[in-house]
């Protein structure tokens, strides 16, 4: 309970210790701090590896290019993959969003251990240090993929053996960042939260915390042991020492498909909280998201092996694993006709959050029902390591999982610095990011219908075409990101002061003063029903 | 956990309810020798062949483990919802097993 007085607690972002500056956010214990300290870090990495995508279709720019090596693209790709995917999007939401609103959205004052939130964080960091020391130590930059497929990971002379603790490393900051989560949610509900009660990003929160707990643990370990084989040869994964290399195949999917949806369900969260609000009307189906989050999470898990079709399993696990990849996509559809469902005949107010949710439904759907085409056996032989595949992930993480964090920043955007950023200038970005963005990955799914193999650093001349409209598309859209981001900066540095509830929301973070207090809620609010009511404000 | 704070009626699904008495050094002296003697035979099916080896390995050794979860770590003096979170747990490894099975098993 609150021992607060009449007078108004300060909002996080003044300094109150006895730190100031910097140093009072690195040993910070607020979950809103340490929340800003991932998106900081985060939006960082994010445009390095933005860089390296942009020099990588730099280069198919010619065909049969001399500009760099085909040593270097496999590095560039490879550093490009585990810094957009250890890095970004499996971090991304929960730990974003996650830190700054879970806490907030059920009525609590802070994570369950923030300490050990702080030290995720650091796991976080020295994951990301380790990496980047990959680059310039041992053999130099890895030239795996962000797959560290054995047995080529093994025999590799480039530095694996670090880019692959690196990611050891990052695995903590998931594992701790799941076990506070799921902790925070058991024990910190306000009174009268019911689970039922709970907005609808707690649960893809809560069903993505079981997933980083129960599936990081997995990688962790396949990871060690590539490192063992590396330095000892145990003769796990290598073939000339008895090991079998389908066996890391199988270790490193069943947490790596997980991890897709560790990326997907958070940003599938956020979007179940931003329709309501910009319609203006309770969530359609509200417990068949809650469901469908928990079914993606379990079903989700037992489909690892369709990454698989062509590296010769058996034929019976062909067919398991394609059957269980068409169930999964049940649940995702079913969120799709729910917020569609409330958008119609909802009252909508057509702001720059919903514009993104939008396009994250849009791009969304492209990635998942290509993805089903890859799950039927049959087309996954033929487009198995094409462009297609790259073209479809991307869809799928950067238009689903990105967008979907871009929609959260810009809804979220005036709570976290009790800022505005410039409306018009969110609508400019996205023109050239929705334009550049289909260019570049339709264009690569094309590609890879036509055959164009992945990971190779030249084409051939039947290919040019797409490739360079390809190219074209990517200066578009990393033009868009820019002006994004940097609308963003200079709504933090120099935007009007927001209101405590610019879009009309219902949930609790909507109730309480823009930017937040540092414990929140000055009286932790007692719920008496579920989470998107919007009777009350049009009686107002 | 807050033992101070609450009694164990009042938890029925508490983590540590009181302990029950504790086994003797006769029992763990006897699981010990159960675990030498499986291990004995799995040993001993390793060297009639190699399937009798796998298949001793995917019996035995859950039994063996399950000993030792069972009386050394105590498993047998906890509370029901510890042990039913054990079984959910194995239950998931088993349903990876029989996934990863599904490949390895028709090579
Ligand atoms: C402007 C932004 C981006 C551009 C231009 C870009 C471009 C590319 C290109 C050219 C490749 C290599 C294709 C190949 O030769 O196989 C690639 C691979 C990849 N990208 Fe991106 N990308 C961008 C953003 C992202 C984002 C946001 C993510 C994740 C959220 C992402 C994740 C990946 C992954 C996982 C790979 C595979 C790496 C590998 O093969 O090991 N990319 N990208
Ligand atoms: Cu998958």
């Amino acid at each position: 309970m609150s021992t607060q007085a009449s007078t108004a607690q300060p909002s996080y972002l003044v300094d109150t210790g006895a730190r100031k500056g910097l140093l009072a956010w690195l040993t910070t214990t607020d979950h809103k701090r340490i929340g800003l300290l991932y998106l900081y870090s985060m939006i960082t990495f994010f445009f390095v590896g933005v860089g390296i995508g942009f020099v990588m279709r730099l280069v198919q720019l010619t065909t049969f290019q001399k500009l760099i090596t085909a040593q270097t693209y496999n590095a560039l790709f490879t550093v490009h993959g585990v810094i957009m995917i250890f890095l970004f999007v499996v971090p991304g939401l929960p730990a974003i969003f996650g830190n700054f609103f879970l806490p907030i959205l059920i009525g609590a004052k802070d994570v369950s251990f923030p300490r050990l939130n702080l030290a995720s964080w650091y796991f976080f960091m020295a994951g990301a240090i380790l990496a980047v020391l990959s680059l310039f130590t041992g053999g130099g930059a890895p030239d795996t993929g962000w797959t560290f497929y054995a047995p080529f990971s093994l025999k590799t002379g480039t530095n694996v053996s670090l880019a692959v603790f690196a990611a050891f490393v990052l695995g903590f900051s998931s594992m701790l960042t799941g076990i506070n989560f799921i902790t925070t949610i058991h024990r910190l509900r306000a009174p009268g939260m019911k689970f039922f009660r709970m907005p609808l990003m707690c649960w893809a929160l809560y069903s993505t915390a079981w997933i980083q707990l129960l599936a990081t643990p997995i990688v962790a370990i396949t990871l060690l042991l590539v490192i063992l084989e590396r330095f000892f040869g145990i003769g796990i994964f290598d073939p000339s020492k008895g090991g079998d290399p389908l066996l890391y195949q199988h270790l490193f999917w069943i947490y790596s498909h997980p991890a897709v949806y560790i990326m997907i369900l958070p940003a599938m969260g956020a979007i179940s909280e931003i329709i309501p609000t910009f319609t203006k009307r309770p969530i359609f189906g509200y417990k068949a998201i809650a469901f469908s989050s928990m079914s993606i999470a379990g079903v989700g898990s037992l489909v690892w092996a369709h990454h698989m079709f062509t590296s010769g399993m058996s034929g019976m696990a062909l067919m398991i694993f394609s059957l269980l990849t068409m169930v999964v996509a049940v649940p995702s559809a079913i969120k799709v006709f729910n917020w569609v469902s409330t958008l119609y005949k909802g009252s909508i107010d057509f702001e720059p959050p919903l514009l993104f949710a939008l396009t994250f439904i849009f791009l969304f759907c492209i990635g998942g029902l290509t993805g089903v085409m890859q799950g039927a056996l049959a087309i996954n032989v033929h487009i198995h390591d094409t462009y297609f595949i790259v073209g479809h992930f991307h869809y799928v993480m950067f238009g689903g999982t990105g967008m979907a964090l871009f929609a959260a920043l810009l809804y979220w955007f005036p709570k976290m610095w009790g800022k505005m950023y410039s409306k018009k200038a969110i609508y400019v970005s996205w023109f050239p990011m929705f334009i550049g963005f289909n260019m570049l990955y339709f264009g690569m799914m094309i590609l890879g219908m036509m055959g164009m193999p992945r990971r190779y650093y030249v084409h051939l001349p039947q290919f040019h075409t797409m490739h360079v409209v390809a190219t074209v598309g990517s200066w578009l859209l990393v033009l868009g990101l820019i002006i994004f981001f940097a609308t963003l900066l200079y709504g933090i540095l120099k935007g009007p002061k927001a209101e405590d509830n610019p879009w009309g929301g219902v949930t609790l973070e909507w109730t309480i003063p823009s930017p937040p207090p540092l414990e929140n809620f000055e009286v932790i609010p007692t719920i008496t029903r579920g989470p998107y009511h919007f009777d009350q404000q049009e009686k107002a | 956990m807050n033992e101070t704070l609450h009694s164990p009626d009042h938890h029925p699904y508490s983590l540590d309810e009181p302990h029950v008495e504790h086994p003797g050094y006769g029992t763990f002296i006897k699981v010990w020798a159960a675990l030498v003697v499986l291990t004995f035979c799995l040993v001993g099916l390793s060297h009639v062949s190699q399937s009798y080896a796998v298949w001793g390995l995917l019996t035995l050794t859950p039994l063996k483990a399950g000993l030792v979860f069972y009386y050394f770590m105590h498993l047998k003096y906890e509370g029901s919802l510890f042990k039913i979170v054990i079984l959910v747990t194995l239950g998931t490894l088993l349903i990876f097993f029989a996934l990863l099975f599904s490949d390895v098993a028709f090579h």
